[in-house]
């Protein structure tokens, strides 16, 4: 469980996160959505530790992130595994190594352990026979399931990623979400998803958190946001016009 | 950055192998270039020299005495070092500023890596062998030099070889390889600063890679003058 306790974060006079504070929990799927803008990478970055809060704290499992020394933090660190937006594969090297990064750097196995590991997350992630490619050589789709791979290819406790549908097709998007929310179950692990996509709310919005200019203005699940009075949270679902036609005919029916 | 360099060190067997690699793509990879300027430019200083020899008086051996000089004092060391902060420096400042922009530095710190020891200390090692370009820009300078002057008809190789080796100060090549060192430094860590600290996207990738080529190359002749005042005057 992840717990984040009135943070804010400013860059400059820029205020980005004005006192948020909620809870992720385990085995499921958070989400935090909200408008371009909102601040809900930035909130991911605070709590992945790429950015630093100006007040505030952020705990896992109970332990406050600023009370680390570094070696927990260090240790925390590889219990994280992050799927970026646009992959941040690392382009010199093939898929393979790409995956097996993360177990070079912090495991002592020998490498044709290493390389059972990775295949058998390649396997998992649907990828295979794309070992000797590099990352310049795959599908974009392709892409987010390598950086999938990579992120839970040391099992860790916790999954970020930020926008995993960004640049894709509807039904490749629609795989990647399940996927995420597959391997979520499968490891019981917490995971929190950072999207402004409708399609990935309703497919595997357990928990949602919705952010309006640095405010934290909602939280519930997929199934409470369709029912909210909320007009920031309505404005945002109806906002698309296949929604709006949903909304409309189930209000036609009742 | 430099002290966050030599901190949190990178697992030892992948440090090894990024060395490796770095030394191949900064060291290995410029001998071509390097020596192709060499040679040819050693030529000219030599063929320029004899071409302003009016005087009967002044001796043929100053043909392979100013070439030696040249190239050993300043070509090589310097003017090669500017060279290669256009061919090191630019490579480093867009192969760092890339991984910026891609994300790629960010996924190695929430992996818990130092990203700039993960990316910076291979180079710095790397550069340690950069004085070993120097010295063959040195020799096939001083070849090619005796190449023209001989085979070009403006001198023989008994007076080349004779100036070559008129008033030889052993510590001219010392002189040379100390801030070979300094510069070799300078050419790992200036453009290594201005990927690593960038920000935007491609096209700022473009501009680092220019300004890191200028800010080298300022902040080499600088240091050659430093130098040059503190060891020579």
């Amino acid at each position: 469980m992840i717990k984040v306790d009135n943070i804010t974060k400013s860059f400059g006079a820029d205020e980005v996160l004005k006192g948020i504070s909620a809870t992720f929990e385990k085995g499921k799927t958070n989400l935090i959505i909200g408008r371009s803008g909102s601040g809900k990478t930035v909130m991911l970055k605070c709590m992945i530790g790429l950015f630093t809060t100006n007040s505030g704290e952020i705990f896992f499992k109970d332990q406050a992130i600023s009370k680390m020394d570094i070696e927990a933090q260090r240790a925390l660190r590889e219990d994280i595994g992050m799927l970026f937006q646009g992959g941040a594969l690392f382009d010199s090297m093939n898929i393979e190594d790409n995956v097996m990064f993360p177990l070079r750097m912090f495991s002592n196995d020998k490498r044709p352990e290493m390389l059972k590991r990775v295949n058998e997350v390649l396997k998992r992630v649907d990828l295979e026979n794309v070992n000797h490619k590099f990352p310049s050589e795959i599908s974009g789709g392709m892409k987010k399931r390598v950086s999938i791979a990579r992120a839970i290819v040391n099992n860790p406790k916790y999954l970020f990623c930020d926008e995993p549908n960004s640049g894709l097709d509807p039904k490749t998007a629609t795989v990647i979400d399940q996927l995420i929310q597959e391997i979520t179950k499968e490891n019981n692990i917490t995971t929190v998803v950072v999207t402004h996509d409708m399609n990935s709310v309703m497919e595997i919005g357990e928990k949602i958190v919705f952010l309006k200019n640095g405010t934290l203005v909602w939280q519930g699940s997929n199934q409470e946001i369709f029912k909210t009075d909320n007009e920031d949270v309505t404005d945002f679902v109806y906002s698309s016009d296949l929604f709006k036609k949903i909304r409309d005919i189930q209000i036609k029916e009742h | 950055m430099l002290g966050k360099v030599f901190k949190s060190h990178t697992k030892s067997s992948v440090m090894k192998e990024l060395i490796m690699k770095e030394i191949d793509d900064l060291i290995i990879n410029s001998l071509g270039i390097v020596a192709f300027i060499s040679f040819f430019v050693g030529g000219v200083i030599s063929i320029q020299t004899a071409l302003n020899l009016e005087n009967p008086l002044i001796p043929k051996s100053l043909i392979g005495f100013a070439t030696r000089q040249s190239i050993i004092l300043e070509f090589a060391p310097t003017f090669m070092s500017i060279i290669m902060a256009g061919k090191v420096g630019s490579f480093i400042t867009s192969s760092i500023g890339s991984m910026r922009v891609t994300e790629q530095i960010d996924a190695l710190e929430v992996m818990g890596i130092n990203s700039l020891n993960y990316l910076v200390f291979p180079k710095i090692i790397a550069m340690l062998f950069y004085p070993f370009i120097i010295a063959i820009a040195m020799f096939l300078g001083i070849f090619g030099g005796f190449l023209a002057g001989v085979y070009g008809g403006f001198t023989t190789a008994a007076d080349f070889t004779q100036g070559l080796q008129d008033t030889f100060y052993p510590f001219h090549l010392v002189y040379a390889f100390i801030k070979t060192f300094f510069f070799g430094m300078i050419l790992a860590t200036v453009p290594s600063w201005q990927g690593y600290y960038m920000k935007g996207g491609a096209l700022e990738v473009g501009k680092a890679s220019t300004n890191s080529f200028v800010w080298t190359s300022i902040i080499i002749i600088l240091t050659n003058y430093i130098i040059t005042q503190l060891l020579l005057s």
